[in-house]
């Protein structure tokens, strides 16, 4: 049974990785706090060859992408996130990155959300 | 074989070159040993910026620093390793599957609609607070507090409000409903007093060019007006108002969501004025007589899952209006031109009555896997019935419009580049009867449209649109349409534009208004296809300029405006010689330029100011030489206070409301050929106008409200030229420069639950 179950999720995850979609949709965490990194970030994100769509969610730090997967990938979105100062879940930001953002985007100190007031 | 020679060099070759700086290998799955590596795999550095994917093969290569010794492996489905590496190596690394999804793809939710925050178009929003800063009563009327637009009375007898924008009168502005052009043809006149105020969501009002998407008709500028919806408004929703000249109108909403993905909507407004109102005591009424009765009923079909937006709409309209002399009774003391007098009693009044029906279907289908791409597809059918006369004079027209629009919008590379592109359809039928002159006519054109933009959420955004027409009487010809927006520095926006704009005028709907003089009416060319007349042309330029600013620790800005339209061809409305009315081609120059200065901002806390500038120059070469537009104010001055207290808990608040328009001086038609006492002076005298309105807000479901307009109480004397004798030849009710009505008192509620 469970052997059923890998090989199903493992055809699965062949489709999903052998297919190098035009039009992949991804979401990851990035952190930030207001729309000013809202911004930043998803200026960095459309930087990036191949990404076609980025929406960064305050609330939630979510960073939806919709990426053409022959010529990028996450990595590399992420790689240009963190060069602009905000950190994901596998990369972080070099200090100098970090302190370039705007002293109200210093989300390491102070994580609320406070997109309201800017 | 040499090609994999070849190739094998080329693999091996970067390798032998960079292998001292980089960590190389592959990622496999553990316990699956016949399967190639796992592609897609995150490959990076513990606290670096440096991280890689695993390619196809479950190949990486990621540099080597120092600084760096752990190597975290992760990927979706598996659990993370973190490996200690000192040295660049090559290594074969395998990943447990999990049975936890670490990184869960999460469904993102879609706003219903999506607006650019940066707009290269000069757009102004008004939203439904702003609109009911001056409660009364209809489209016409809600722009009272913007300075965008200049609101007049078109004449001394319908009580109609006719907008302006750039100098220029409602012809020139392309007035949309929802996106489906709606204020045209036939309903040119009244039309903008077909729709209730409290219908109006918000309206967006776009100066110059504009947007390719939705015809090739503006010239100065658009104006689109959002009605409420079904989904998102009130379920019950009651609105009274009264005024002390015997104007009454009631409005009702009512909206049921049916289902997740049904809702409906009943909107019924009725207005009504039996009172008889001569307060200026020249026998003629200051207002019509009216009675409307206005019903929509709208369908919405929202599955935001799916992707799709559909609204169904349908409206019926009837409207009737008396004018004319106070003691005129239509029933005895019409005139009828084949019978001669009825009562001989030479009573002159006139009536006006239209019958609308109206019904659009829009679908919008977004492509959930991909937000950026949509297609909308939006057609509209309307009838348009208006029976009326005007002493002597009949005017009939039936107009009959069918509008159908595709759009398809989606992306270039990425959401920087955007367009929309799509194809037009519009017939418009005229059955048109003036006196006893048939000028029946239809009119047909297709067209295609793309339009581009570009934002980079930074400096530079631009908006260019081209669409190519072809149309039975205006002839094939390409509308190009172009904006740009740059942000020099914080707060600041400079905003350029150009675009042209064509147009069959309709002469005797647009200027329906002269019926109720003596003029004769002339038109003096007979080649081109729309009433003898050519189609109008033009070009508009324009740059404005924007400055947010914080001043003593509050927010304002200050806006520019620059405006030139130019015509190539314009129909002129030549009323300069008091016994006649003249439409004629343009010959020569035709360019109306205006300045605006406008600055909003904070006074105190709650307490808003917003104050214009504006400056027209409207020159027409006439017959009779180079003039600036009659009825004109070439300055004209603005100033709206609004001040709130602090809403409590339940809503509760008052709300106080001013309004100051200020009018120059404005050029008067010429008189001088009149008898002495039927002449007018050059120009008329600048006046003052003020509105005023306070609100009383109960809780978030009862509010009453009261105000007054014009309480300077400012009243043109003589709006009635020849109104002794109605019959005779120096009859004109076209002259009219100041309001009609003296100061009036208003008192409304609303209710909603």
């Amino acid at each position: 049974m469970k052997t059923t179950i890998l090989s199903i999720a493992m055809t699965f995850f062949a489709l999903v990785t052998f297919a190098q979609e035009k039009n992949k949709k991804m979401t990851f965490d990035v952190n930030g706090k207001c729309a000013m990194c809202k911004e930043r970030i998803e200026k960095a994100a459309l930087g990036v060859k191949g990404v076609k769509y980025a929406l960064w969610d305050i609330p939630t730090h979510q960073l939806a992408v919709i990426m053409d997967e022959r010529k990028t990938d996450a990595m590399k979105i992420k790689t240009a996130i963190v060069a602009v100062g905000h950190d994901t879940k596998e990369l972080k930001a070099t200090k100098e990155a970090y302190e370039s953002v705007h002293p109200c985007c210093r989300y390491r100190e102070d994580n609320t959300d406070d997109g309201a007031d800017h | 074989m040499n090609k994999y020679k070849v190739v094998l060099i080329l693999t091996v070759v970067p390798w032998l070159i960079f292998s001292q700086e980089k960590v190389e290998g592959i990622i496999v799955e553990a316990g699956n040993s016949n399967t190639a590596g796992l592609s897609g795999a995150n490959v990076y550095w513990q606290d670096s910026q440096m991280g890689v994917v695993t390619d196809i093969e479950g190949r990486f290569s990621i540099p080597y620093k120092k600084e760096y010794d752990r190597l975290i492996i992760s990927y979706v489905g598996f659990e993370s390793d973190t490996l200690t590496i000192k040295e660049p190596k090559t290594i074969r690394h395998s990943l447990k599957a999990s049975n936890e999804l670490d990184e869960v793809v999460v469904r993102q939710e879609r706003d219903a609609i999506q607006k650019a925050y940066f707009s290269p178009q000069n757009v102004v929003t008004v939203n439904s607070a702003e609109l009911l800063k001056a409660a009364c009563c209809n489209l016409a009327e809600s722009f009272e507090t913007n300075p965008a637009i200049d609101v007049n009375f078109s004449d001394a007898l319908t009580g109609t409000k006719q907008i302006q924008m750039l100098g220029l009168t409602s012809p020139y502005l392309l007035i949309t409903q929802e996106n489906i052009p709606m204020v045209r043809g036939a309903s040119q006149a009244y039309g903008l007093t077909f729709t209730p105020g409290t219908w109006v969501e918000s309206i967006q009002i776009t100066k110059g060019a504009g947007s390719v998407v939705n015809g090739y008709e503006s010239i100065s500028g658009q104006i689109n007006t959002e009605l409420v919806k079904p989904l998102t408004d009130t379920a019950i929703f009651v609105n009274g108002y009264g005024n002390e000249n015997g104007r009454y109108e009631l409005n009702t909403h009512l909206n049921k969501k049916l289902t997740d993905k049904w809702s409906t909507g009943l909107y019924v407004h009725g207005n009504k004025r039996t009172q008889k109102e001569d307060d200026n005591r020249d026998g003629f009424l200051d207002a019509p007589i009216a009675d409307q009765i206005n019903v929509m009923n709208r369908w919405q079909y929202q599955d935001a899952e799916k992707g799709w937006v559909s609204f169904f709409n349908v409206r019926f309209l009837n409207d009737e209006k008396q004018v004319g002399q106070v003691n005129f009774n239509p029933d005895t003391d019409r005139v009828d031109r084949n019978r001669g007098a009825l009562s001989g009693a030479g009573v002159w009044g006139g009536e006006i009555d239209t019958r609308r029906f109206d019904t659009s279907l829009k679908l919008g289908y977004v492509f959930p896997e991909l937000p950026f791409q949509s297609i909308g597809f939006q057609t509209a059918y309307s009838l348009h019935k208006q029976d009326s006369y005007f002493g002597l004079r009949s005017y009939d027209i039936n107009h009959e419009s069918i509008y159908t629009n595709l759009l398809f919008n989606s992306i270039i590379g990425d959401t920087r580049n955007k367009f929309k592109t799509g194809l037009t359809f519009a017939y418009d039928g005229y059955n048109e009867l003036v006196n006893t002159t048939d000028y029946s006519r239809e009119d047909k054109s297709a067209g295609a449209f793309f339009e581009y933009s570009f934002e980079n959420l930074e400096k530079v955004s631009l908006t260019a649109g081209l669409r190519v027409d072809s149309h039975n009487r205006l002839g094939t010809f390409i509308t190009p349409r172009f904006h740009i927006r740059y942000t020099p520095w914080e707060k600041g926006s400079l905003r350029g534009s150009f675009g042209r704009g064509k147009r069959a005028a309709n002469i005797f709907a647009e200027n329906q208004q002269l019926f109720a003089s003596s003029r004769e009416i002339k038109i003096l060319n007979s080649e081109g296809d729309v009433y003898g007349l050519e189609p109008e042309d033009a070009w508009n330029y324009g740059v404005s300029f924007l400055q947010g600013f914080n001043f003593l620790g509050r927010k304002g800005n200050i806006v520019f405006d620059y405006y030139i339209t130019d015509f190539r061809n314009q129909v002129v409305v030549d009323w300069e010689n008091p016994q006649e009315v003249s439409f004629y081609n343009l010959d020569g120059e035709s360019k109306g330029s205006s300045f605006q200065v406008e600055v909003n901002y904070e006074l105190l806390p709650r307490l808003d100011f917003r104050t214009a500038y504006k400056y027209y120059d409207v020159a027409t070469d006439y017959k009779s030489g180079s003039l600036q537009k009659p009825l004109q104010a070439q300055h004209r001055f603005f100033a709206n206070f609004g001040y709130k207290t602090k809403a409590r808990e339940n809503g509760s608040q008052w709300k106080f409301d001013y309004t100051l328009h200020s009018l120059g001086k404005k050029r008067l038609p010429d008189t001088s050929s009149n008898p002495v006492a039927h002449q007018l002076a050059a120009y008329s005298s600048p006046y003052n106008h003020m509105n005023a309105q306070i609100t009383k807000v109960f809780s978030n479901a009862f509010e009453l409200y009261m105000g007054g307009e014009n309480l300077s109480d400012v009243q043109q004397s003589n709006p009635v030229l020849g109104g002794d004798n109605p019959f005779g030849p120096n009859f004109d009710t076209t002259i009219v420069y100041a309001p009609i009505m003296g100061r009036m008192f208003y008192a409304g509620f609303r209710f909603k639950i």
